[in-house]
């Protein structure tokens, strides 16, 4: 079955109180030296049929219908190779 | 005839019996709607009540604004009818694009639950008639992800047009842009807003009954058309 990734990540101007939240805690354990943390989402569609253009368009158009809001994010769609 | 008032129950819905409660002491009749009917039964303005329909999953509102009801209902509100969406029903209502931005977590991060002074700043809305420009109330405010964004280009426009409904007064509790509480379309038929001014229409359980406003005034703009 073949595996399409979709990565929705707030908006660089949208602030993540998340994130810094994280950032935050970060050095409190141990963990020096990371100015920045954004926090996202990961969708893993896994596909009946085979991952062509056709089926690549549906999966943006769903991206970006529902998957994400665009008025606050922005998503990647990517093909997960075989065997990883 | 009376004039009746749907009420949406979305899965996690926690506000509609008291935003129908609210529709009935404004002296209209609240009629219970379906999210999986597409039907809306004859009412005359619909309220999106409060809560966490489908548990926030995906985003607050992201997955209820995909339900048959919803497609009625924007398309109604396309055409002029009146619709109220508060807190879940604002970000259900911001993720149908029937209103511009969005509503992401609160900038403490913390769920805030208080009585919060609000300003009303456009009194000529289907939903804010009974109030005056520049009125002050108290309702209580209750949510996790409440903080209202979007690009300047679209604040400066709400701004312009006079489109920012109310406006938190004394303390801004989630971070919104500008410290909007709640704003309008263009027509002026659909308002979002994230307090609840659905629990303060009764002295027994509300700060104030200064939310009532809300409700008689939709009554007055449908008796009056």
């Amino acid at each position: 079955m073949a595996r399409v990734v979709v990565d929705v990540m707030l908006k660089p101007e949208i602030l993540d109180p998340q994130g810094q939240a994280v950032q935050r805690a970060l050095p409190r354990l141990g963990f020096a030296g990371i100015a920045d943390v954004r926090q996202g989402k990961r969708f893993e569609l896994e596909l009946e049929g085979p991952v062509d253009d056709a089926a690549l368009a549906r999966i943006r158009e769903a991206a970006e219908t529902f998957l994400a809001n665009t008025v606050i994010e922005d998503f990647t769609v990517r093909v997960e190779e075989e065997g990883k | 005839m009376t004039t009746r008032v749907g009420v949406v129950t979305f899965p996690g819905s926690l506000d509609d019996r008291d935003a129908q409660r609210a529709v009935r002491l404004a002296g209209a009749e609240p009629v219970a709607l379906w999210h999986r009917d597409k039907d809306l039964h004859q009412v005359d303005a619909v309220v999106l009540p409060g809560g966490f329909s489908y548990g926030d999953y995906l985003r607050c509102g992201a997955i209820s604004r995909f339900s048959p009801v919803m497609d009625t209902i924007i398309e109604q509100a396309k055409l002029g009818m009146p619709v109220l969406g508060i807190c879940n029903g604002f970000q259900v209502l911001c993720e149908s694009h029937l209103l511009p931005g969005a509503l992401t977590r609160n900038d403490s991060l913390h769920f805030i639950c208080r009585d919060q002074k609000l300003r009303i700043e456009n009194a000529d809305t289907a939903w804010t008639r009974d109030y005056s420009a520049g009125q002050e109330i108290v309702v209580p405010l209750k949510n996790g992800e409440g903080r209202f964004v979007a690009d300047e280009h679209v604040l400066d426009e709400l701004e312009g047009e006079g489109r920012i409904v109310a406006r938190y007064l004394d303390v801004n509790p989630n971070g919104s842009y500008r410290d909007i509480a709640g704003i309008t379309n263009a027509a002026g038929n659909v308002v979002g807003l994230m307090p609840h001014p659905e629990h303060a229409v009764e002295p027994l359980t509300g700060p104030t009954t200064e939310g009532l406003g809300f409700f008689t005034s939709v009554l007055k703009q449908l008796v009056n058309a």
